[in-house]
């Protein structure tokens, strides 16, 4: 029995907690993405970056939105890579700097988020996730100095407020609970300058979504790094809204009916819808 | 002194003195159902405790049910979460399979009644819901870690046997929701006597018709709901005395039949001493 891996001894002994992370540290620290081992230099513009993600929270609920393209440098790796990610039933996230390391611990998490509610029988709490979410950007830390930085953006439903939360983290961790409106990565500074004019509280879902994709297109346009809304290859960026009824990322066709009807303004008006000054 | 020497034990005594200690302790609880309907398998287990449950959500696709001590299928419950978690996080979500994790099962509980004083007095099913209902997988392990690949249903604990008849009079393919749980707590009720009401049972679905995650356990009013369209198509299913009788001699035949077809709950009279005879 040799030949097989050491965790699978400890499958019916384990008494630990309920993070799966932890288990993976303790008993197959292979498989753990947050590893101490230091680069020999730091590779920083080298590998695919994500950029742009944006989340606002609406009547009932939180939307979050991404755009679609990756760089690496001044090349873009990928035209319509996914940024945001469904972590369970009431939460999602969306991830901006290293693609790779933010892909793998999108998957850690929402593995770490069903192992807990599979063992425990009952979800963790709004807050308990962001936490969570917290100690494993620090694991990152390490990495992050040697220009792997994973920033990501948590937004859920929280069942016991009936409303939406966002949270925001550094390279350190966190969480910094954000009211209204948030945005992280490159187009950030854009992005939230144009939700904070075209943010209105407690508006409907279809209008917060359509604020975001404004806010992402204003990022697009001031940012080389975000992509804006692909019209030739119909690539749309990922919305997601989580409200009571729970997560549901918004079909392309759907998409692709608030961009047009976004373009079609802005066709008129480049800038974008003005904000009252008055 | 030293403590006196009982004399010689054979292995076979040993064997069957832990399967009959085994398999006392798994009789005395109740049973569980696990079923297939129209749209995935259905779990249903009389069970008092809200908290503690006997059917649980392993992964994507694949359920548990258990029946015999609580802190002995708890440990295989969480065993089984940890190594779909990790396998499914190691490659892809796809995967994790029912069969996997029935041989795991299977290899830990033969491992345990054959080198441990006592055995687990534990039965368990391991289900996977698949693409279309020819892919739905329910595989019955016992404590011995012989593994059944079972068709259509299972039943395990308690009165099994029993129960299994009267599930199987009234199982066929394809049953919709309502009249599968109406076959599964006819089955789990004896003759003549009283159902037990919502608050003692557990009830979930792996339903393939579900995004992401197919497990749903089924609690409150919308258990109750189901419930009451399950009395409801028992109510349309009453027919006439005839069919009762013809009901009856298929039960009868089948009980005839039982010895040879049913297969045994555990290594029953002899058993492989591997000595090659």
């Amino acid at each position: 029995m040799a030949s097989q891996p050491a965790w699978v001894n400890s499958l019916f002994t384990y008494t630990g907690s309920s993070s799966f992370s932890e288990f993976l540290g303790v008993h197959a620290p292979n498989l753990h993405p947050a590893r101490n081992e230091s680069l020999a230099a730091p590779v920083g513009d080298e590998i695919p970056h994500a950029t742009t993600i944006v989340a606002a929270t609406c009547a009932g609920g939180v939307v979050m939105a991404g755009d679609r393209r990756a760089t690496s440098g001044n090349i873009i790796s990928q035209r319509d890579i996914e940024k945001v990610f469904r972590t369970d039933d009431y939460s999602c996230m969306g991830i901006a700097g290293t693609a790779s390391t933010g892909l793998e611990l999108a998957r850690l998490y929402r593995v770490e988020l069903e192992h807990y509610e599979k063992t425990e029988g009952r979800s963790l709490s709004t807050e308990g996730k962001a936490h969570r979410l917290a100690t494993m950007i620090r694991g990152n830390l390490p990495m992050a100095m040697q220009g792997l930085v994973v920033v990501p953006l948590f937004a859920a439903y929280d069942p016991s407020h009936g409303t939406g939360r966002i949270f925001s983290y550094d390279v350190g961790g966190g969480p910094y609970e954000q009211r209204e409106f948030h945005s992280i990565g490159s187009g950030s500074i854009f992005a939230r300058g144009s939700l904070k004019k075209l943010y209105r509280e407690n508006s409907s879902p279809q209008d917060t979504v359509l604020a975001c994709l404004h806010a992402l297109y204003d990022a697009a346009d001031d940012d080389s790094a975000t992509g804006g809304p692909d019209v030739m290859r119909k690539i749309w960026p990922v919305v997601s809204v989580i409200t009571d009824d729970g997560f549901r990322r918004l079909p392309d066709d759907e998409v692709a009916e608030f961009v047009e009807s976004m373009l079609e303004r802005r066709m008129t008006a480049p800038e974008g819808p003005t904000a009252p000054l008055r | 002194m030293s403590i006196p020497f009982g004399g010689y034990a054979s292995p076979e005594q040993i064997m069957r003195d832990r399967a009959e200690y085994a398999r006392k302790g798994i009789a005395r609880g109740r049973s569980v159902v696990v079923m297939q309907y129209a749209d995935g398998i259905l779990f249903v287990a009389p069970n008092p405790s809200k908290a503690l449950h006997k059917i649980s959500e392993i992964y994507d696709r694949i359920g548990f049910a258990a029946v015999g001590r609580y802190n002995e299928f708890e440990s295989l419950r969480l065993a089984g979460i940890r190594y779909a978690d990790i396998n499914g996080y190691t490659f892809n979500r796809t995967d994790v399979t029912g069969r996997g994790l029935a041989n795991l099962y299977a290899q830990h509980l033969g491992m345990i009644f054959t080198e441990s004083i006592k055995s687990f007095e534990v039965e368990i099913v391991v289900a996977e819901v698949g693409e279309a209902a020819e892919d739905d997988q329910i595989y019955r392990i016992t404590f011995d870690g012989s593994v059944f690949d079972e068709q259509g249903m299972a039943v395990i604990g308690g009165q099994a046997e029993a129960v299994g008849g009267r599930l199987k009079e009234r199982y066929s393919e394809g049953l919709p929701l309502p009249q599968a749980l109406d076959a599964a707590l006819a089955a789990l009720t004896e003759p003549g006597g009283e159902r037990p009401p919502v608050t003692q049972i557990e009830v979930a679905v792996l339903d393939r018709g579900r995004e992401h995650r197919k497990f749903l356990r089924l609690t409150g009013p919308r258990l109750e709901k189901l419930l009451e369209a399950a009395k409801e198509s028992q109510g349309g299913a009453r027919q006439p005395a005839a069919e009762e009788v013809q009901a009856e001699q298929a039960q009868q035949a089948q009980a005839e039949q039982a010895p040879d077809t049913a297969p045994p709950i555990a290594p029953d009279g002899d058993i492989d001493t591997g000595s090659g005879e």
